[in-house]
Order: C-alpha cells, then sequence, then structure tokens
C-alpha cells in the first residue's frame, strides 16, 4: 500500500471555515435523538464527536451535512445559516462509514462526480481529480473499478473525492471502522498530516476514545443526545466532568460513598463498606463519587501509609499481566479497584490474596458528581 | 485431508442418477432436434439447406421479424407499466404501495392465453370497450388487432417480471450512495440520472430480458388471437401438421433457442461487472419523500389505471364463466351456473391430471434441485458444477422445442403393444418438470446456502454423523425454501401450456391448460373454458399465496434465530 504523498502543498486555498451548531435538538417520535446541542468548532481545528453508538453523534454529523433536519436550533458556517439549505447546496464534505463509492465508475469518475456537478471546465477537473488523488497516493489507480480495490484504497477514493470539491468543513463518519488494526493506526496518522497541510475545519464521528485523542485537537463526549464535555484529549482525561466521560475515556476507578468524620481523621467511606482515608491538610473536593485513574496509584504493604496520599486497604483478587505493566484487582470492601504497576524486567508479581494497600497521592484524586 | 476431497460412492450414485435425467430428458431431446434440423431428410448427412430453406421462404422471415417485433414492444410496453410503479414505491412514502405489490402479482396467475380471450372481449374490435366508444363517440381504438394485440396481452401479463427486478434493485441501493452525490452538490433528476439509474439498471436489464424470451418463446397466446405469423407458432403448426418429420419445425425450434440464449447473453454482457451488491453493504434504497397534493393524485391516478388494466383479464374471464351469450355486447345477455357445472362434472378430469401432473412435476424439482445443489455448495465432486449448468440451460429452451424434442425422440421408441413412448402421460410430466427445474434449482441452492456450513459443523463436533446431520439440521432448515420452491413450480406447471400442447395424444390424459386451450378454440366452448380459467386462477393464486406464507414463516423463523 502506498502512503499519502506529504510533499504536495496544499491543494486547499481557502480560508478555513468556522462552525457553530446552536441549540439543536431532533425528536424521532417520542425518542429525542439531539437534545439542546451547542458546539464551535474552531477555524482549521481538527474536531471529534465522540460518543458510545447510539449517543446522537451520528445524527449530529447528517445533521451538519444536511441528512437531518433539526427540530430546533441553527447550524451556521462563518455566521451564515445553513439549517435550511440542501444537501447539495451546503459545500460540506463527508466521507461516509461505507465510503460510499459508485461501483457503476471508476476511482476518477468518482473524484470527478463533484466537480461536474459544480459545472467546472473539463481540464480544470482532470487536474483538481490528479491532484486530490495524488494527496491520497491514488494516482495509479484512477482507472480501477471501487470493486477491485482494498478497503484502505477505497477509503482514500473517497477522501479525494470529498476533498475534490475543497469543502467548507470536512466531515469524516468513523472513518477507520472498516480497516484493521494496523492499516487503522496508518491512516489515522496520514489523516492528521492531510488535515494540517489543508487547514480543512474538520470533524470526525468515532466511538473510539484512542482514535480521538490521537488525532483531534479537541473532542466533544456525547451520550444520549448530550453533549456532557468539550476540551482537549488530554485535559477532559485528567478532569472529567462526570462519571460517564470518567469511564469512557479509558479505565477509571469510581467509588460511590460520603466523607465521614472517623475520630479526626477524615475518611471517604463507599456504599461498598470500604474506606478511603484521606490526609489531613489539604483541601479535598466535594461530592458523591471518587475518582482516579488505575495508573495513578500505587500498591505498597500493609500499613505503609505515605505522606500526601489517601490509601485504602484491600486484598489482590486478581491479575493480569499485560507486559508493559500488571493490572492487579484489589478487593475493597464490596469494591473492586484496579491498579496498574509499571513492570520492569526482574520484578516478581504480588500474589493473589496478599493484603496490600492502595496509595493514591491525593491530587490525583476527583472528587464528581454522579 | 486426501480423503475429504475423494468422492464418496453416495456421491457418485447422485451425480450419475441426475446427470442420466438431464440426458435423458433435455440433453437428449434437444440435440434431437438440432441434430435433425442440420441433417438431410432421409440420409442424415449434414446440411445447411434446411437453413437456406427457411432464409427463402417469406412466411418464416416475416414470422422471425414479427417475433422480435412482438417480444421488443411487449418490453417497451411492459416497461411503461412496471417503471413508474417502480419508481413510486422505492421513492416515495405512498400508501397505494401495497396495492402495487398486489398488482405485480396478480397477471402472474392467469396464463397470458386465458388472459387475451378475456382481453379480446373487452378491448377487441366488438369488445366491450370499444362498443361503448363507437356509441358515444364515433370511434374504436384497435387495441387487439393483429400484433399489437399480442403485445398488449404479454405486457399486461409480464410487466410484473421488470417491476419485481426493478424494485428489488432500487432497494437495494445503498442509502449512502444518494447521498454522497447530494453531498458533492447532485440532485434532482441529474442525481437521477448519474447515480440511481445506472445503479438500478442490472435489476432492469434482468426483468427486461426475462420478458423479451418469454414472449419470444410463448405458443398458445399468438395462437388464441389467430396470430400465426411468428415463429413459435409457425414451430408448432408445422409439426401438428405436416409432420414430425419435416425439417422446418426443428430449424425454427433452433432459431428459437439461437433467439433466447442471444437475448440472455446479451443481458448478461450488459450486466457485466455490474454486480454491484457486493461494494453495497447497507442497502435500505432510497430516501423516501411524501408526495404532494398534485403528485398524489397524478400516481393514484397512474396507479388506479394500471390496476384497472392489470384486472381487465380477471374480471373479462369472471363475466364470462357465468355469460349464457356475450356477444356484440358490453355486458353479457344473461348469467349461468351451467359452465362451472360442466367443467366440474364432464370436465373435471382436466383437473384432476393437472394437480398430479404439476405434483409430479415439483416433487421431481425439489428432489433433483436439492440433490443438484447439495452436490454443488457441498462436495467437492469434479464435474458438478456442469450439472448445475446443464440443469439451468433448461432456461434457454422454449417449451415447443421441449415438446417437438420429446416427439421426435421418444416416438421411435415402442412400448408393450406397439404404443410410442411419447404418448405416454409421464412425458408431460417430466417436460414440466425439465422446464421448471432452473426455478426449483434456484430456490434449492438459496435454501441451502442459507444454512451456514458452521451449523452443520456443529452438529458433527457434538456427535451426528453426516446422514443425521442432515435430518436433523440440514432439511429441517431448509425446509421452508424447499416447500417454496415446490409450490412455485407446482403453480407454474399446472398452466403451463407451451410444451404439453405438442405432448398431449389423447383427452384423457389433457391437464387444464391444454382443455383450457381446446374449450377456447370455439366460441360454443368459451363459457367453460373461462369457468376452467377461473378455476385456474383460483388454484395458481392459492398456491402461490401458500408459497408467500411459507417463505415470510421461513424468514421469520431464521431470522429469530440469529
Amino acid at each position: 500500500m502506498s502512503t499519502m504523498d506529504t510533499t504536495l502543498p496544499a491543494g486547499n486555498t481557502r480560508k478555513a471555515a468556522a462552525l457553530s451548531i446552536e441549540n439543536v435538538s431532533l425528536a424521532y417520535g417520542e425518542q429525542r435523538v439531539l437534545n439542546d446541542i451547542s458546539l464551535d468548532v474552531r477555524p482549521g481545528e481538527f474536531f471529534a464527536l465522540l460518543g458510545p453508538s447510539g449517543c446522537g453523534k451520528t445524527t449530529l454529523l447528517r445533521l451538519v451535512a444536511g441528512f437531518a433536519r433539526a427540530d430546533s436550533g441553527r447550524v451556521s458556517i462563518d455566521g451564515q445559516d445553513i439549517s435550511h439549505l440542501a444537501p447539495w447546496m451546503r459545500d460540506v464534505g463527508m466521507v461516509f462509514q461505507n465510503y460510499a463509492l459508485w461501483p457503476h465508475m471508476n476511482v476518477a469518475r468518482n473524484v470527478a462526480f463533484g466537480l461536474e456537478e459544480r459545472r467546472i471546465r473539463r481540464p480544470e477537473i482532470a487536474r483538481r481529480v490528479n491532484d486530490a488523488l495524488d494527496l491520497v497516493g491514488m494516482s495509479g489507480l484512477a482507472a480501477r473499478k471501487p470493486s477491485q480495490l482494498s478497503g484502505g484504497q477505497q477509503q482514500r477514493v473517497a477522501l479525494a473525492r470529498t476533498i475534490a470539491i475543497e469543502p467548507r468543513i470536512l466531515l469524516l463518519d468513523e472513518p477507520l471502522s472498516n480497516l484493521d488494526a494496523k492499516l487503522r493506526v496508518q491512516v489515522r496518522r496520514e489523516l492528521r498530516e492531510l488535515q494540517q497541510r489543508l487547514g480543512l475545519t474538520t470533524i470526525l464521528v468515532t466511538h473510539d476514545q484512542e482514535e480521538a485523542n490521537t488525532i483531534c485537537d479537541r473532542v466533544a463526549v456525547m451520550n444520549d443526545g448530550v453533549i456532557r464535555q468539550v476540551g482537549v484529549p488530554a485535559e477532559i482525561y485528567q478532569h472529567p466532568r462526570d462519571p460517564f466521560v470518567a469511564n469512557f475515556l479509558g479505565s477509571a476507578n469510581i467509588l460511590s460513598g460520603r466523607m465521614v468524620d472517623a475520630g479526626g481523621q477524615r475518611v471517604f467511606e463507599t456504599e461498598g463498606g470500604a474506606r478511603l482515608a484521606i490526609p489531613t491538610g489539604r483541601a479535598v473536593g466535594s461530592g458523591d463519587r471518587v475518582f482516579f485513574r488505575p495508573q495513578d496509584a500505587s500498591l505498597t504493604a500493609t500499613g505503609q501509609a505515605l505522606p500526601g496520599h489517601a490509601d485504602i486497604a484491600g486484598t489482590i483478587a486478581f491479575r493480569e499481566f499485560l507486559g508493559s505493566s500488571v493490572r492487579y484487582s484489589v478487593q475493597a470492601g464490596g469494591d473492586t479497584l484496579s491498579i496498574d504497576v509499571p513492570f520492569h524486567s526482574g520484578d516478581t508479581l504480588r500474589a493473589i490474596g496478599e493484603a496490600v494497600t492502595v496509595a493514591i497521592p491525593l491530587q490525583h484524586v476527583r472528587w464528581l458528581n454522579g | 485431508m486426501t480423503h475429504l476431497l475423494r468422492a464418496r460412492p453416495a456421491e457418485v450414485a447422485v451425480a450419475l442418477a441426475i446427470l442420466l435425467f438431464l440426458g435423458l430428458f433435455l440433453v437428449w431431446p434437444v440435440a434431437t432436434v438440432i441434430w435433425v434440423a442440420f441433417t438431410e431428410k432421409g440420409t442424415g448427412a449434414f446440411t445447411l439447406v434446411n437453413f437456406a430453406d427457411f432464409a427463402r421462404t417469406d412466411l418464416f422471415v416475416r414470422s422471425f421479424w414479427n417475433s422480435i417485433y412482438v417480444s421488443a414492444m411487449a418490453v417497451v410496453v411492459a416497461s411503461a407499466f412496471a417503471i413508474p410503479l417502480a419508481y413510486l414505491t422505492s421513492r416515495y412514502t405512498f400508501a397505494g404501495s401495497p396495492v402495487i405489490q398486489v398488482l405485480g402479482f396478480l397477471p402472474l396467475i392467469m396464463p397470458p392465453f386465458v388472459g387475451a380471450v378475456a382481453l379480446q372481449l373487452l378491448f377487441g374490435r366488438n369488445g366491450s370497450l370499444n362498443l361503448l366508444l363507437d356509441d358515444w363517440l364515433g370511434f374504436k381504438i384497435p387495441f387487439m388487432e393483429g400484433l399489437n394485440g399480442v403485445v398488449f396481452v404479454q405486457a399486461i401479463h409480464y410487466f410484473p417480471f421488470i417491476l419485481i427486478n426493478l424494485s428489488a434493485a432500487l432497494a437495494n441501493i445503498d442509502r449512502s450512495m444518494e447521498e454522497a452525490a447530494q453531498n458533492l452538490g447532485s440532485s434532482g433528476f441529474r442525481l437521477f440520472r448519474r447515480i440511481v439509474f445506472p445503479l438500478a439498471m442490472p435489476g432492469y436489464i434482468a426483468g427486461a430480458s426475462l420478458v423479451f424470451v418469454k414472449v419470444f418463446d410463448d405458443l398458445a397466446t399468438p395462437l388464441l388471437l389467430n396470430v400465426k405469423d411468428m415463429l413459435a407458432p409457425q414451430a408448432y403448426l408445422r409439426v401438428t401438421s405436416i409432420g414430425i418429420a419435416d425439417p422446418m419445425g426443428y430449424v425454427i425450434s433452433v432459431v428459437l433457442i439461437v433467439t433466447s440464449v442471444a437475448a440472455m447473453w446479451l443481458s448478461s454482457l450488459a450486466t457485466r461487472g455490474a454486480d454491484y451488491a457486493t461494494v453495497q453493504r447497507g442497502g435500505g434504497g432510497l430516501a423516501k419523500r411524501s408526495l404532494t397534493r398534485t403528485e398524489s393524485v397524478i400516481a393514484y391516478g397512474v396507479v388506479a389505471l394500471i390496476l384497472l388494466l392489470v384486472l381487465a383479464p380477471h374480471i373479462g374471464l369472471l363475466l364470462l364463466s357465468f355469460a349464457t351469450v356475450w356477444s356484440f355486447s358490453p355486458l353479457p345477455d344473461a348469467f349461468t351456473t351451467a359452465h362451472y357445472a360442466r367443467v366440474l362434472g364432464e370436465s373435471s378430469l382436466y383437473i384432476k391430471n393437472t394437480l398430479i401432473y404439476a405434483s409430479l412435476a415439483g416433487l421431481i424439482d425439489v428432489m433433483v434441485g436439492t440433490a443438484i445443489a447439495w452436490l454443488v455448495l457441498r462436495t467437492k465432486l469434479i464435474g458438478r458444477t456442469a450439472l448445475d449448468w446443464i440443469a439451468s440451460a433448461a432456461l434457454a429452451i422454449p417449451g415447443v422445442v421441449l415438446g417437438i424434442g420429446y416427439l421426435r425422440a421418444y416416438y421411435g421408441i415402442e412400448l408393450w403393444g406397439g404404443r410410442p413412448a411419447a404418448t405416454l402421460w409421464v412425458v408431460i410430466v417430466l417436460a414440466l418438470a425439465i422446464r421448471r427445474l432452473p426455478y426449483a434449482l434456484r430456490a434449492s441452492h438459496a435454501a441451502l446456502q442459507q444454512v451456514s456450513i458452521s451449523l452443520e459443523e456443529a452438529a458433527e463436533n457434538l456427535g451426528a454423523n453426516r446422514r443425521r446431520t442432515l435430518r436433523r439440521i440440514v432439511v429441517p432448515l431448509m425446509t421452508g425454501g424447499l416447500a417454496a420452491g415446490f409450490v412455485t413450480s407446482f403453480a407454474t406447471a399446472a398452466v403451463e401450456l407451451s410444451a404439453t400442447l405438442m405432448l398431449v395424444q389423447s383427452n384423457a390424459d389433457a391437464p387444464l391448460a391444454y382443455g383450457l386451450y381446446v374449450f377456447m378454440q370455439s366460441p360454443a366452448g368459451r363459457g367453460a373454458g373461462a369457468a376452467l380459467g377461473v378455476i385456474a386462477v383460483v388454484i395458481v393464486a392459492a398456491t402461490t399465496i401458500l408459497s408467500q406464507i411459507l417463505v415470510e414463516r421461513d424468514r421469520r423463523l431464521k431470522a429469530g434465530r440469529s
């Protein structure tokens, strides 16, 4: 497989556009699919809509493309309301999840289609088709039919077909979901490079947090037709606003309970009966959940309290050797905690049944409201 | 691994039995026809003189072009019915869609030659419509004159083939195909012309070529409309009036075969590389719009008009079956049930024969079809695809040709008492079975394909041997599909006439379609013929509905399972 040519100059000379979604709601009968969504995507930004299937992210994308009509709210590009424009009037390029290449046209004809619809002169069309195919490294296969291409090649053609029209906004609907794991890593890097070079405002829909985190400038996490949180991937990862976001972006330990005063010592007592001791002299957050990431905690022998750490006693119930780390499941009362311990050659693993103390630096413990 | 590749005796035995069956009842008769066409009468030497005679005879050349004209025009007229209906159902949310579904099925339950008589009474020169037109407006429309009459009848009868294929093709178009075009700036008629139409083209061509071939091969409709200068009627008339030794009937047969094959070959050429289903994953059809008020009026108007046309043969037939006298008047003079009494009494033999013949033919088809499908899909036997190919080749053999082939091949073989083998009623059953085999084969193939091989392997893994796996897993899972295949074979065999017309030797052996044809020949027999026709329609309709129910139930069962 050829890689995308990164030496070409950017083909898109148009100024990047800003997309604004304001108070958009959409329901199919009783079922509310989008619930008062507002979102601003900055010019030239690579933006991800991230969420589980059925969260409304694809519907939101289709709404921007004009394939779904909002019941209320508006969508605008650079301040121009496009809510009532037909799909073919929008200049919003979309790459479909199944690529939607027309099987009765060859690669070049597929890519030329949008340009022909814009009544562009023939020589110009030929040049731009070439440029677009060059950009995705597919110029050698212009005469092939889609059925003669591999999945990855089809995806490149679909991308070329969309960027050939130099859209104001580029929409990518789960672009990597039909590729195998190895190709996925390669293509997502290429997508990022291409987007940077074209300076194209891009929205990607995905259910894969790794995909969103690796290539996008900002991410909107969605669930049940609502945007839960918007931000830079690393920020949201560290500072999730609620348990859903915390869980969706990676493994998370979330304990439900309340703060109690146990003889001068502050303790977070979970519903399962575990007791998380909080060191004195530091401010704590408020909320009925406590959250920390598995790799932020460490395991010590029972009774050894580390200064500045919250700690909780438990026994090792299960362990998984992952290579670069070991994931221990620690049973603490009715709760099970996941703790990742880095593994270095020569380390010995802790035994099942061993009593341990889980220690978490207090600055890595966050209070959430469920 | 090697012992798996080696053929087992059972496989070889089944394959040989099928080969013998196809060889005796398909290959040999057809080969005989071709052989006679290319040899000199008497000496058996190779010659092209017969074909030169064909080309020199004005009647035959005219018949050939007439057949081409009628078939092509039938495709055009049938398309005019089918395309608007298919577009309407796939593009719009249209309350009349169920009506269109019925439209696509009503004509097929009545043999076209039966409809021809009814249409003659309604649309003929002195039919109801023209009598009324003449009374009120002082002119007549020649719907049923000469070749155009055949075109009219055939188009009404066969347009569902285009409707069904085109609708299926439209329904298979992935919605994203259309959306991608819109996203890139295309809309309206340009979008239809550039994306929707090309993607639906393979389906349309499949339907259109089927209509062409069916019309080209049809024998009974032109004969009943008294159109004799077409190819299939000429072949029949040559053999029945001049005798089975006359070579011209065979030459015409070869021309019929070649034209059928050419039409199918052209259609497959036109759709080659257009197996779009593999590229389109989603399906789901086009996005549907609701009709505006004006569009609704037009849509319902079109549907009502076509519905009326499609129902016309049925209404005409029903009226005729209860009519005392119906001639030179818009409606019959008086009504009677005497025709039914007559048909159910003295002529009930026809009905009994039909039920026996069609059941046996259907049974043979399902058994042979399943055996071939099994060999093709589940064994590595060398030459298994050849069996599939031979059985499917029956599609290209017109009924009249098969009939002539049977007569020629089996007339010389004498059984007890010097009776020629060709006169046995079993021969009719075999001809019907061969004619319907390609359809039953496809049904069996599809039914077996649905049984994933892993389901069988799971059974074997849990300790069931091959025979028990077949009985407990494969057969139960195939039953729905096979039953539907049987019923389809039965229903179409029950009203098949073109091969039967050649092979019926005595009235006692005649099936319903033959009886119908005989009755319809004379004005006096028309009432009884119509009554027999109504009974045929009821039988076919009932079995078709039954097959729909079986297919639907099977589909639900499978859906529930996965």
